[in-house]
């Protein structure tokens, strides 16, 4: 990269920038998240994955600073930490991009990209600097665009994503925080997405990327780390799990194989769905003995 | 600045220049005031003289400068109906306090940009506390102060209209500064058209080159995205209010020494007239787009056309059809360019 980064502190590869260590949230007696132990890491991706209310919104909370834990240990850089407000978390490198991505739709991409930390020159705005950054940032992430004039909601999903993304690099981050980037998205743009993220971990940042689709989550991650109903169900580095135990485990092993039942007999025996998905819970090995005699007959 | 550009890309067609200022916010007012100009030129032999200018560029410029701060405030996503009434307002507060408390007239003028200021601030705040559309507390404080200039100047002066203006102390060291004029080409043109002229490239600037101008189309465009990335809301909201305050301000100022008397309902109605002026330059209803030189270029069309009908000896109720065709055009247009500007390609 040819360009300034003006914030971004370089970090070597593999540097641990955020441990997460028995960590905890409840709310009243409401326990929301308990015991949930990971890592991310310089230049990795660290998966989220969980299925709707697995606790997934409560553990980017912790970490984006909107809600302090109140069980466990959050370091950042070794220290131990406890972020009272999303400041706080900006400031010690970790940003977040959230589903809608906070851009205005009808503005031009760079007035986008640096909206809210527009870079002075006399009593305006630097215009040239701004456009032209706009360009090359955006260039760093592969993205090409044709105009930064163009307003930002004519890019597609896929790109305003990335846009979000860049920007929150830009800024100086060294840990960026994905919620569901590719939950909103079709095939062809979710592939561009996952493109980028690849991209950021390159460059060398540390990435949480929280998604449901262990499918999206497999090709670019380095360690999983699974949640459901609040509790951690594990935290795996890529090379001890492979896409199809994540898969059984998203699911559940004994639940797939009883969805597997129901298409039987909702399809007739001879479907292929439920023909592969029964092949696919016998594979992953987490069929329940109970059932695997029940579907013989 | 066109330095801003770097190489061009080779998938930019050589159209594109062409298609980009079609699709500018002022594009259409720009067409429009052309082809508004040629007809009443045609119309009438008196509208292109310079007696003609002086006239139709006197009356542009007062509601140029109202909607120029009132697309502001639209791209920023709100609206004031109290704008019109301000202007009747400040000049009524300058007339009583010299005429009748015997106040200096430079203190008076001061007292009222105060006193505007404030109202403006506090439309600002109610707006952004109460989460209420602007329209409704707006139309709340245009009944309030409207009240208030009939009642309050009954009540003390006894009458409607303000006279004697022209015999206060100072009047001469103030009077040019809002209503002196110079003939050219045998016509009178106000100092007004300069005070619009700068009104209008410095809020061009504001919007276009400035931090503050990022933050009004962002607040106006998506206010929880520009909350989230820092941008500060509500000052951006209330400096609006406070602009199109000022502005009414300055109109008021303008009138009041152009013809050294007012009226107690001047400016009533007018409102209507500047956010049609700023639709018809290319602003959004919703907000989030629009253009201070498009708001111009709609106040010069009303302009033309309010002094053009009556060059041309005809009936002037037709004004009222004529605007309201004419912002029907423009909304439909303006829905048209957001159409194409939103949606993916």
């Amino acid at each position: 990269m040819t360009d300034t980064t003006p914030e971004t502190a370089a970090v070597e590869r593999g540097t641990t920038l955020i441990e997460v260590d028995a960590i905890g949230k409840r709310y009243g007696s409401i326990i929301a998240l308990s015991d949930v132990t990971t890592s991310v890491k310089a230049g990795e991706v660290t998966c989220v994955l969980g299925d709707n209310g697995a606790g997934k919104s409560t553990f980017i909370k912790i970490l984006a600073g909107a809600h302090a834990h109140t069980d466990g240990v959050l370091r950042v850089d070794g220290d131990e930490r406890s972020f009272s407000s999303p400041r706080e978390a900006l400031d010690a490198g970790i940003a977040t991009v959230y589903q809608d991505l906070a851009v205005v739709p009808l503005m031009p991409v760079w007035r986008n990209f640096f909206l809210g930390s527009e870079p002075r020159k006399g009593l305006g705005m630097d215009v040239a600097f701004m456009k032209h950054t706009t360009k090359t940032e955006l260039a760093a992430m592969g993205i090409d665009l044709r105009d930064v004039d163009q307003p930002i909601g004519t890019l597609s999903g896929g790109e305003r994503q990335c846009v979000a993304i860049a920007r929150a690099v830009y800024f100086g981050a060294r840990v960026l925080i994905l919620d569901e980037p590719t939950a909103a998205l079709g095939v062809k743009q979710s592939g561009v997405v996952l493109k980028y993220i690849a991209k950021a971990r390159e460059r060398g940042l540390g990435v949480v990327f929280i998604t449901h689709n262990p499918h999206h989550a497999y090709p670019v991650g380095d360690r999983f780390m699974l949640l459901r109903r609040g509790r951690s169900m594990g935290d795996f580095p890529k090379s001890e799990i492979s896409l199809d135990d994540l898969t059984a485990m998203m699911a559940g092993g004994a639940e797939l194989e009883s969805l597997a039942h129901e298409l039987e007999r909702t399809m007739g025996a001879s479907s292929d769905v439920a023909a592969e998905l029964k092949a696919d819970v016998r594979e992953s090995g987490v069929t329940s003995s109970q059932e695997s005699g029940a579907t013989r007959g | 600045m066109a330095t801003a550009t770097a190489a061009p890309d080779e998938r930019l067609a050589s159209t594109s220049a062409i298609t980009r200022i079609l699709t500018r916010p002022e594009m259409g007012a720009a067409v429009a005031a052309v082809a508004v100009m040629i007809f009443f030129s045609l119309m009438s032999d008196r509208f292109m003289t310079g007696a003609g200018a002086g006239v139709w560029l006197e009356s542009a410029s007062t509601f140029g400068i109202m909607a120029v701060a009132v697309s502001l405030l639209m791209i920023g996503g709100e609206f004031d109906l109290s704008a019109g009434v301000m202007t009747g307002f400040t000049a009524l507060v300058v007339g009583i306090l010299t005429t009748n408390y015997g106040l200096n007239v430079w203190a008076a003028v001061l007292v009222a940009l105060v006193l505007a200021l404030a109202i403006g601030a506090i439309n600002g705040y109610l707006v952004m506390r109460t989460g209420l559309p602007s329209f409704i507390i707006t139309l709340g404080t245009f009944f309030i102060l409207q009240g208030i200039d009939l009642a309050v100047t009954k009540l003390i002066i006894g009458q409607v209209t303000i006279q004697g203006l022209t015999n206060i102390p100072f009047y001469d060291s103030i009077q040019p500064v809002f209503g002196s004029s110079v003939s050219i080409l045998g016509g009178t043109f106000y100092v007004s058209v300069l005070w619009w002229v700068v009104v209008t490239a410095i809020a061009t600037w504001v919007l276009l080159r400035t931090k503050a101008g990022n933050w009004i189309f962002a607040v106006g465009g998506a206010q929880q995205s520009a909350r989230q990335v820092g941008v500060p809301v509500l000052k951006t909201k209330i400096g609006l209010f406070m602009t199109t305050a000022f502005a009414g301000w300055l109109v008021g100022m303008i009138s009041l020494f152009r013809t050294s008397t007012v009226q107690a309902n001047t400016g009533v109605g007018q409102e209507f007239i500047y956010i049609i002026c700023a639709v018809v330059g290319g602003c959004l209803l919703t907000g989030g787009y629009g253009s201070a030189i498009g708001a111009a270029l709609g106040a010069l069309i009303y302009g033309m056309t309010f002094q053009g009908i009556t060059f041309a000896q005809w009936d002037t109720n037709w004004l009222r059809t004529f605007l309201g065709a004419m912002l029907l055009g423009a909304v439909l247009l303006n829905n048209w360019v957001r159409t194409r500007a939103e949606t993916s390609r």
